[in-house]
Protein backbone atom coordinates (compact mmCIF):
# COMPACT_ATOMS: atom_id res chain seq x y z
CA UNK A 1 0.00 0.00 0.00
CA UNK A 2 2.86 2.25 1.08
CA UNK A 3 6.31 1.78 -1.16
CA UNK A 4 9.21 4.39 -0.32
CA UNK A 5 12.72 3.65 -1.63
CA UNK A 6 15.74 5.50 -1.00
CA UNK A 7 14.20 8.62 -0.06
CA UNK A 8 16.08 11.78 0.11
CA UNK A 9 14.99 14.87 1.41
CA UNK A 10 17.14 18.17 1.81
CA UNK A 11 16.46 21.60 3.17
CA UNK A 12 18.86 24.14 1.72
CA UNK A 13 21.87 22.03 3.38
CA UNK A 14 20.57 20.20 5.70
CA UNK A 15 19.81 16.54 4.68
CA UNK A 16 16.77 15.20 6.90
CA UNK A 17 15.89 12.13 5.91
CA UNK A 18 19.00 10.24 3.92
CA UNK A 19 17.58 7.47 1.68
CA UNK A 20 14.75 6.06 3.65
CA UNK A 21 13.24 2.51 2.85
CA UNK A 22 9.79 2.19 3.99
CA UNK A 23 7.30 -0.51 2.99
CA UNK A 24 3.73 -1.10 4.01
CA UNK A 25 1.02 -3.82 3.60
CA UNK A 26 -2.51 -3.44 3.36
CA UNK A 27 -4.47 -3.29 6.70
CA UNK A 28 -1.19 -2.93 8.69
CA UNK A 29 -1.13 -0.37 11.20
CA UNK A 30 2.44 1.05 11.09
CA UNK A 31 4.30 3.36 14.32
CA UNK A 32 6.76 5.19 13.65
CA UNK A 33 9.19 6.11 16.56
CA UNK A 34 11.98 8.44 16.68
CA UNK A 35 13.08 10.95 18.92
CA UNK A 36 12.88 15.03 18.41
CA UNK A 37 14.53 15.99 14.73
CA UNK A 38 14.63 12.09 13.62
CA UNK A 39 12.89 13.16 10.20
CA UNK A 40 9.23 11.96 11.00
CA UNK A 41 7.02 14.81 10.37
CA UNK A 42 8.84 15.36 7.23
CA UNK A 43 8.55 12.18 5.75
CA UNK A 44 4.78 12.31 7.08
CA UNK A 45 4.46 15.25 5.39
CA UNK A 46 6.12 13.91 1.85
CA UNK A 47 3.80 10.73 2.06
CA UNK A 48 0.73 13.13 2.56
CA UNK A 49 1.67 15.24 -0.37
CA UNK A 50 2.68 18.23 1.34
CA UNK A 51 6.62 18.10 0.68
CA UNK A 52 8.41 17.01 -1.96
CA UNK A 53 11.13 14.32 -2.07
CA UNK A 54 14.61 15.46 -3.33
CA UNK A 55 15.47 12.19 -4.41
CA UNK A 56 13.78 8.47 -3.95
CA UNK A 57 10.46 6.96 -5.04
CA UNK A 58 7.16 7.48 -3.18
CA UNK A 59 3.99 5.02 -3.79
CA UNK A 60 0.77 5.41 -2.05
CA UNK A 61 -2.22 3.58 -2.78
CA UNK A 62 -0.59 2.66 -6.71
CA UNK A 63 -0.10 6.28 -7.25
CA UNK A 64 3.29 7.90 -7.45
CA UNK A 65 4.10 11.38 -5.97
CA UNK A 66 4.79 13.89 -6.54
CA UNK A 67 3.38 12.93 -10.38
CA UNK A 68 -0.21 11.63 -9.23
CA UNK A 69 -0.30 13.68 -5.87
CA UNK A 70 -4.06 14.34 -6.70
CA UNK A 71 -4.81 10.64 -6.92
CA UNK A 72 -2.47 10.29 -3.37
CA UNK A 73 -4.62 12.93 -1.76
CA UNK A 74 -7.71 11.04 -2.83
CA UNK A 75 -7.02 7.79 -1.15
CA UNK A 76 -5.28 9.44 2.04
CA UNK A 77 -7.02 11.32 5.51
CA UNK A 78 -4.48 12.92 7.35
CA UNK A 79 -4.70 13.97 11.07
CA UNK A 80 -1.82 15.79 12.57
CA UNK A 81 -1.70 17.57 16.13
CA UNK A 82 -3.15 20.81 14.90
CA UNK A 83 -7.01 20.04 14.01
CA UNK A 84 -6.96 21.90 10.18
CA UNK A 85 -10.20 23.39 11.09
CA UNK A 86 -12.53 26.61 11.27
CA UNK A 87 -12.94 27.31 14.38
CA UNK A 88 -15.46 29.99 13.16
CA UNK A 89 -17.80 27.21 11.23
CA UNK A 90 -19.95 24.65 13.38
CA UNK A 91 -18.87 21.10 13.35
CA UNK A 92 -21.40 19.67 10.72
CA UNK A 93 -20.17 23.01 8.14
CA UNK A 94 -16.59 21.65 8.42
CA UNK A 95 -17.74 18.18 7.32
CA UNK A 96 -19.99 19.69 4.91
CA UNK A 97 -16.80 22.32 3.59
CA UNK A 98 -14.31 19.23 3.51
CA UNK A 99 -16.76 17.40 1.33
CA UNK A 100 -17.15 20.25 -1.03
CA UNK A 101 -13.37 19.70 -1.41
CA UNK A 102 -13.26 16.55 -1.89
CA UNK A 103 -16.34 15.87 -4.28
CA UNK A 104 -18.27 13.50 -2.68
CA UNK A 105 -20.96 12.71 -4.21
CA UNK A 106 -24.43 12.51 -1.73
CA UNK A 107 -22.10 13.90 0.86
CA UNK A 108 -25.30 14.60 3.47
CA UNK A 109 -26.12 11.46 4.93
CA UNK A 110 -22.23 10.93 5.45
CA UNK A 111 -22.09 13.59 7.65
CA UNK A 112 -24.01 12.19 10.28
CA UNK A 113 -22.82 8.87 10.18
CA UNK A 114 -19.13 10.25 10.30
CA UNK A 115 -20.52 12.49 13.68
CA UNK A 116 -22.06 9.61 15.25
CA UNK A 117 -18.16 7.47 14.59
CA UNK A 118 -16.51 10.43 16.46
CA UNK A 119 -19.28 11.44 18.68
CA UNK A 120 -20.40 14.35 18.55
CA UNK A 121 -23.68 14.42 16.84
CA UNK A 122 -25.17 16.27 19.73
CA UNK A 123 -22.55 19.15 19.08
CA UNK A 124 -23.21 19.48 15.15
CA UNK A 125 -24.95 22.67 15.22
CA UNK A 126 -21.98 24.06 17.85
CA UNK A 127 -18.89 26.04 16.68
CA UNK A 128 -15.59 24.64 16.40
CA UNK A 129 -14.02 26.73 18.59
CA UNK A 130 -16.30 26.04 21.30
CA UNK A 131 -15.02 22.50 21.62
CA UNK A 132 -12.35 21.28 23.75
CA UNK A 133 -8.98 20.46 22.27
CA UNK A 134 -9.74 16.54 22.51
CA UNK A 135 -13.10 17.10 20.69
CA UNK A 136 -11.44 19.07 17.76
CA UNK A 137 -9.00 16.28 17.57
CA UNK A 138 -11.88 13.69 17.49
CA UNK A 139 -13.67 16.04 14.91
CA UNK A 140 -10.45 16.08 12.88
CA UNK A 141 -10.45 11.85 12.69
CA UNK A 142 -14.10 12.37 11.28
CA UNK A 143 -12.92 14.71 8.67
CA UNK A 144 -9.85 12.87 8.10
CA UNK A 145 -12.17 9.54 7.24
CA UNK A 146 -14.87 11.62 5.59
CA UNK A 147 -14.17 10.12 2.13
CA UNK A 148 -13.65 7.00 3.14
CA UNK A 149 -9.72 7.00 2.51
CA UNK A 150 -7.37 3.59 2.11
CA UNK A 151 -4.32 5.04 4.07
CA UNK A 152 -4.71 7.05 7.21
CA UNK A 153 -1.28 8.99 8.01
CA UNK A 154 -1.63 10.24 12.04
CA UNK A 155 1.43 12.69 12.96
CA UNK A 156 1.29 12.71 16.49
CA UNK A 157 -2.23 12.98 17.09
CA UNK A 158 -2.07 13.05 21.10
CA UNK A 159 -0.27 16.09 21.23
CA UNK A 160 -1.85 18.59 23.51
CA UNK A 161 -4.25 15.79 25.08
CA UNK A 162 -5.40 14.95 28.66
CA UNK A 163 -5.31 11.14 29.80
CA UNK A 164 -9.54 11.09 29.26
CA UNK A 165 -9.18 12.60 25.77
CA UNK A 166 -6.27 10.27 24.85
CA UNK A 167 -8.36 7.30 25.61
CA UNK A 168 -11.11 8.65 24.14
CA UNK A 169 -9.06 9.55 20.73
CA UNK A 170 -7.10 5.46 21.13
CA UNK A 171 -10.85 4.30 21.06
CA UNK A 172 -11.76 6.34 18.01
CA UNK A 173 -7.96 5.12 16.27
CA UNK A 174 -8.88 1.92 16.89
CA UNK A 175 -12.27 1.77 15.08
CA UNK A 176 -11.68 3.23 12.37
CA UNK A 177 -8.24 1.79 11.70
CA UNK A 178 -9.70 -1.61 12.29
CA UNK A 179 -11.96 -1.53 9.20
CA UNK A 180 -9.54 -2.77 7.00
CA UNK A 181 -7.48 0.93 6.66
CA UNK A 182 -3.95 1.06 6.49
CA UNK A 183 -2.51 3.50 9.21
CA UNK A 184 0.86 5.04 9.74
CA UNK A 185 1.56 6.55 12.96
CA UNK A 186 4.02 8.86 14.47
CA UNK A 187 4.57 9.12 18.61
CA UNK A 188 6.54 9.76 21.38
CA UNK A 189 4.06 7.98 23.48
CA UNK A 190 5.22 4.44 23.51
CA UNK A 191 2.58 3.03 26.53
CA UNK A 192 -0.05 4.29 24.39
CA UNK A 193 0.76 3.01 21.21
CA UNK A 194 2.16 -0.31 22.35
CA UNK A 195 -1.47 -1.54 22.27
CA UNK A 196 -2.60 0.31 18.61
CA UNK A 197 0.49 -1.01 16.24
CA UNK A 198 0.97 -4.05 14.72
CA UNK A 199 4.42 -2.69 13.75
CA UNK A 200 6.77 -0.51 15.15
CA UNK A 201 9.74 1.20 13.11
CA UNK A 202 12.22 3.81 14.67
CA UNK A 203 13.67 6.33 12.34
CA UNK A 204 16.65 7.65 13.46
CA UNK A 205 19.18 10.17 11.69
CA UNK A 206 17.07 9.94 8.30
CA UNK A 207 16.37 6.33 8.25
CA UNK A 208 14.42 3.43 9.26
CA UNK A 209 17.12 1.85 12.06
CA UNK A 210 14.87 -0.75 13.30
CA UNK A 211 11.43 -2.42 12.55
CA UNK A 212 9.73 -4.96 14.36
CA UNK A 213 6.57 -6.67 14.35
CA UNK A 214 4.23 -6.80 17.65
CA UNK A 215 4.06 -10.57 18.09
CA UNK A 216 7.98 -10.28 17.58
CA UNK A 217 8.32 -7.80 20.57
CA UNK A 218 11.21 -9.34 22.94
CA UNK A 219 10.06 -7.55 26.48
CA UNK A 220 7.72 -3.92 26.51
CA UNK A 221 8.30 -1.00 22.88
CA UNK A 222 10.17 1.08 25.60
CA UNK A 223 12.95 -1.36 25.77
CA UNK A 224 13.18 -2.22 22.04
CA UNK A 225 13.36 1.33 21.70
CA UNK A 226 16.14 2.22 23.51
CA UNK A 227 18.06 -0.47 22.09
CA UNK A 228 16.82 0.95 18.77
CA UNK A 229 18.40 4.17 19.07
CA UNK A 230 21.97 2.52 20.91
CA UNK B 1 -18.06 6.20 -1.44
CA UNK B 2 -15.92 7.20 -4.09
CA UNK B 3 -15.37 10.49 -5.03
CA UNK B 4 -16.72 11.50 -8.70
CA UNK B 5 -13.76 12.89 -10.78
CA UNK B 6 -12.79 15.98 -12.70
CA UNK B 7 -15.66 17.14 -11.35
CA UNK B 8 -14.70 19.03 -8.32
CA UNK B 9 -12.69 22.59 -9.26
CA UNK B 10 -15.57 24.72 -9.79
CA UNK B 11 -17.18 23.15 -6.55
CA UNK B 12 -14.01 23.75 -4.60
CA UNK B 13 -13.51 27.38 -5.72
CA UNK B 14 -16.96 27.82 -4.32
CA UNK B 15 -16.55 26.02 -1.23
CA UNK B 16 -13.78 27.72 -0.22
CA UNK B 17 -15.17 31.25 -0.60
CA UNK B 18 -18.25 29.83 0.91
CA UNK B 19 -16.39 29.20 3.75
CA UNK B 20 -14.52 32.08 4.14
CA UNK B 21 -17.64 34.24 3.84
CA UNK B 22 -19.63 31.84 6.54
CA UNK B 23 -16.79 32.13 9.08
CA UNK B 24 -16.20 36.07 8.46
CA UNK B 25 -19.86 36.47 9.44
CA UNK B 26 -19.71 35.07 12.40
CA UNK B 27 -16.02 36.32 13.81
CA UNK B 28 -16.34 39.64 11.31
CA UNK B 29 -12.58 40.43 12.33
CA UNK B 30 -11.71 40.83 9.15
CA UNK B 31 -14.07 42.96 7.70
CA UNK B 32 -14.46 45.08 10.74
CA UNK B 33 -10.74 45.80 11.07
CA UNK B 34 -10.54 46.63 7.29
CA UNK B 35 -13.77 48.96 7.02
CA UNK B 36 -12.62 50.63 10.09
CA UNK B 37 -9.17 51.41 8.67
CA UNK B 38 -10.77 52.73 5.67
CA UNK B 39 -13.26 54.92 7.05
CA UNK B 40 -10.19 56.33 9.01
CA UNK B 41 -7.83 57.26 6.30
CA UNK B 42 -10.71 59.19 4.60
CA UNK B 43 -11.37 60.63 7.60
CA UNK B 44 -7.39 61.57 8.41
CA UNK B 45 -7.10 63.30 4.76
CA UNK B 46 -10.31 65.16 4.91
CA UNK B 47 -8.89 66.97 7.55
CA UNK B 48 -5.13 66.90 6.69
CA UNK B 49 -6.04 68.27 3.12
CA UNK B 50 -8.26 70.57 3.88
CA UNK B 51 -8.95 71.00 0.19
CA UNK B 52 -11.17 73.29 -1.83
CA UNK B 53 -14.23 71.84 -3.76
CA UNK B 54 -11.87 71.97 -7.16
CA UNK B 55 -9.05 70.43 -5.69
CA UNK B 56 -11.04 68.19 -4.08
CA UNK B 57 -12.29 66.34 -7.02
CA UNK B 58 -8.74 66.30 -8.61
CA UNK B 59 -7.74 64.64 -5.56
CA UNK B 60 -10.39 61.72 -5.57
CA UNK B 61 -9.43 58.79 -7.15
CA UNK B 62 -5.92 59.14 -5.61
CA UNK B 63 -6.98 59.27 -2.02
CA UNK B 64 -9.75 56.41 -3.02
CA UNK B 65 -7.06 54.32 -4.14
CA UNK B 66 -4.86 54.79 -1.29
CA UNK B 67 -7.31 53.69 1.24
CA UNK B 68 -8.58 50.76 -1.13
CA UNK B 69 -5.14 49.70 -1.27
CA UNK B 70 -4.21 49.86 2.53
CA UNK B 71 -7.50 48.57 3.44
CA UNK B 72 -6.93 45.83 1.00
CA UNK B 73 -3.35 45.11 1.94
CA UNK B 74 -4.93 44.21 5.54
CA UNK B 75 -8.09 42.09 4.29
CA UNK B 76 -5.13 40.25 2.55
CA UNK B 77 -2.68 39.81 5.30
CA UNK B 78 -5.30 38.45 7.15
CA UNK B 79 -7.30 36.08 4.80
CA UNK B 80 -3.96 34.20 4.56
CA UNK B 81 -3.02 34.19 8.28
CA UNK B 82 -6.57 33.02 9.29
CA UNK B 83 -5.42 29.48 6.79
CA UNK B 84 -2.17 29.32 8.50
CA UNK B 85 -2.34 30.08 11.98
CA UNK B 86 -4.62 26.94 12.60
CA UNK B 87 -3.01 25.29 10.43
CA UNK B 88 -5.79 25.08 7.77
CA UNK B 89 -3.99 25.55 4.59
CA UNK B 90 -2.45 21.95 4.86
CA UNK B 91 -6.42 20.73 5.10
CA UNK B 92 -6.89 22.76 1.79
CA UNK B 93 -3.65 21.20 0.33
CA UNK B 94 -5.00 17.54 0.93
CA UNK B 95 -7.81 18.20 -0.97
CA UNK B 96 -7.48 16.20 -4.43
CA UNK B 97 -8.39 19.12 -6.39
CA UNK B 98 -5.71 21.28 -8.40
CA UNK B 99 -4.67 23.64 -6.38
CA UNK B 100 -4.76 26.78 -8.24
CA UNK B 101 -8.87 26.06 -6.95
CA UNK B 102 -7.60 27.14 -3.69
CA UNK B 103 -6.50 30.13 -5.50
CA UNK B 104 -9.36 31.30 -7.07
CA UNK B 105 -11.35 30.44 -3.98
CA UNK B 106 -9.48 32.82 -1.94
CA UNK B 107 -9.41 35.58 -4.82
CA UNK B 108 -13.31 35.60 -5.07
CA UNK B 109 -13.29 35.87 -1.17
CA UNK B 110 -10.81 38.83 -1.10
CA UNK B 111 -12.81 40.24 -3.60
CA UNK B 112 -16.06 40.16 -2.00
CA UNK B 113 -14.47 41.09 1.05
CA UNK B 114 -13.03 44.38 -1.14
CA UNK B 115 -15.86 45.20 -2.72
CA UNK B 116 -18.20 45.28 0.51
CA UNK B 117 -15.71 47.83 2.39
CA UNK B 118 -15.56 49.92 -1.12
CA UNK B 119 -19.51 49.44 -0.81
CA UNK B 120 -19.68 51.27 2.31
CA UNK B 121 -16.70 54.09 1.58
CA UNK B 122 -18.16 55.42 -1.29
CA UNK B 123 -21.09 56.89 0.08
CA UNK B 124 -19.24 58.02 2.81
CA UNK B 125 -16.50 59.52 1.15
CA UNK B 126 -19.03 61.71 -0.95
CA UNK B 127 -21.00 62.84 2.10
CA UNK B 128 -17.46 64.08 3.80
CA UNK B 129 -16.42 65.31 0.46
CA UNK B 130 -19.73 66.55 -0.81
CA UNK B 131 -18.83 64.86 -4.28
CA UNK B 132 -20.81 62.39 -6.43
CA UNK B 133 -19.60 59.56 -6.75
CA UNK B 134 -22.01 57.05 -8.14
CA UNK B 135 -20.76 57.34 -11.84
CA UNK B 136 -21.07 54.16 -13.55
CA UNK B 137 -17.65 54.38 -15.40
CA UNK B 138 -16.16 54.80 -11.84
CA UNK B 139 -17.67 51.98 -10.86
CA UNK B 140 -16.34 49.58 -13.53
CA UNK B 141 -12.99 50.96 -12.95
CA UNK B 142 -13.22 50.18 -9.15
CA UNK B 143 -14.33 46.29 -10.38
CA UNK B 144 -11.37 46.55 -12.94
CA UNK B 145 -8.80 47.36 -10.34
CA UNK B 146 -9.98 45.48 -6.91
CA UNK B 147 -9.59 42.64 -9.38
CA UNK B 148 -6.18 43.27 -10.29
CA UNK B 149 -5.21 44.28 -6.64
CA UNK B 150 -6.54 40.94 -5.20
CA UNK B 151 -5.56 38.85 -8.15
CA UNK B 152 -1.92 39.70 -7.67
CA UNK B 153 -2.65 40.49 -3.63
CA UNK B 154 -3.79 36.25 -3.15
CA UNK B 155 -0.84 35.49 -4.38
CA UNK B 156 1.33 37.68 -2.81
CA UNK B 157 -0.49 37.01 0.46
CA UNK B 158 -0.02 32.77 -0.18
CA UNK B 159 3.71 33.58 -0.03
CA UNK B 160 4.37 36.19 2.39
CA UNK B 161 2.26 33.52 4.73
CA UNK B 162 4.80 31.15 5.14
CA UNK B 163 7.68 33.47 6.37
CA UNK B 164 7.94 34.81 9.69
CA UNK B 165 7.73 38.49 8.83
CA UNK B 166 4.43 38.54 6.56
CA UNK B 167 2.99 41.35 7.99
CA UNK B 168 5.37 43.49 7.15
CA UNK B 169 6.27 41.53 4.00
CA UNK B 170 3.23 41.59 2.01
CA UNK B 171 3.19 45.20 1.13
CA UNK B 172 6.50 45.35 0.32
CA UNK B 173 6.25 42.69 -1.97
CA UNK B 174 2.49 43.86 -3.22
CA UNK B 175 2.97 47.41 -3.81
CA UNK B 176 5.96 47.48 -6.35
CA UNK B 177 3.49 44.90 -8.42
CA UNK B 178 0.52 46.54 -8.75
CA UNK B 179 1.79 50.42 -8.96
CA UNK B 180 0.11 49.34 -12.95
CA UNK B 181 -2.66 48.68 -11.46
CA UNK B 182 -2.87 51.87 -8.85
CA UNK B 183 -1.61 54.59 -11.87
CA UNK B 184 -4.17 52.94 -14.20
CA UNK B 185 -6.55 52.96 -11.91
CA UNK B 186 -6.00 56.35 -10.92
CA UNK B 187 -5.80 57.74 -14.21
CA UNK B 188 -9.25 56.09 -15.43
CA UNK B 189 -11.06 57.42 -12.51
CA UNK B 190 -10.03 60.90 -13.02
CA UNK B 191 -11.31 60.34 -16.24
CA UNK B 192 -14.62 59.41 -15.34
CA UNK B 193 -15.10 62.06 -12.23
CA UNK B 194 -13.80 64.53 -14.95
CA UNK B 195 -16.16 63.80 -17.56
CA UNK B 196 -12.98 63.73 -20.07
CA UNK B 197 -14.01 61.93 -23.29
CA UNK B 198 -14.74 58.28 -23.43
CA UNK B 199 -11.35 57.48 -25.97
CA UNK B 200 -8.56 59.02 -23.74
CA UNK B 201 -9.36 56.61 -20.52
CA UNK B 202 -9.27 53.28 -22.79
CA UNK B 203 -5.76 53.36 -22.60
CA UNK B 204 -5.84 53.11 -19.49
CA UNK B 205 -8.92 50.94 -19.20
CA UNK B 206 -7.13 48.60 -21.56
CA UNK B 207 -4.06 48.44 -19.05
CA UNK B 208 -6.54 47.43 -15.97
CA UNK B 209 -7.88 44.64 -18.47
CA UNK B 210 -4.65 43.52 -19.48
CA UNK B 211 -3.15 43.43 -16.17
CA UNK B 212 -6.16 41.16 -15.10
CA UNK B 213 -6.00 38.75 -17.18
CA UNK B 214 -1.69 38.47 -17.29
CA UNK B 215 -1.78 38.15 -13.71
CA UNK B 216 -4.19 35.67 -13.36
CA UNK B 217 -3.22 33.84 -15.58
CA UNK B 218 -0.13 33.99 -14.10
CA UNK B 219 -1.21 33.20 -10.25
CA UNK B 220 -3.00 29.79 -12.10
CA UNK B 221 0.45 28.76 -12.86
CA UNK B 222 2.29 29.02 -10.44
CA UNK B 223 0.16 28.87 -7.58
CA UNK B 224 0.75 24.62 -6.99
CA UNK B 225 4.42 25.94 -6.12
CA UNK B 226 3.98 29.10 -4.38
CA UNK B 227 2.09 27.41 -1.67
CA UNK B 228 4.12 23.51 -1.70
CA UNK B 229 7.18 23.27 0.94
Amino acid sequence: MIHVRKLVKRFSLKTVLRGLDFEVREGEFVVLLGPNGAGKTTFMRILASLSRQTLGEVRVAGHSLPGQAAAVRRSLGVVSHLPLLYGDLTAEENLRFFGRMYDLPGQEPRIPEVLEIVGLTARRHDLVRTFSRGMQQRLAIGRAILHDPEVLLFDEPHTGLDQDACDMLDRLLKEVSGRGRTVVMTSHDLSRVESLGTRFDVLTRGVIAVSTAREQLRGNLLDFYREALQ
Amino acid sequence: MKPRRNSGYFKAILAIAWKDLAAELRSRELLSAMLVFALLVILIFNFALELDPGTRRIATPGILWTTFAFAGTLGLNRSMAIEKDRGCLDGLLLAPVDRSAIYFGKLLSNLVFMLIVETIVLPVYSVLYNLNLFVPGLIGIILLGSFGYVAVGTLLSSMAVQTRTRDVLLPILLFPVVIPVLVAAVKASAGFLEGIAFAEILPWLNILLVYDVVFTAIAFMVYEFVVEE
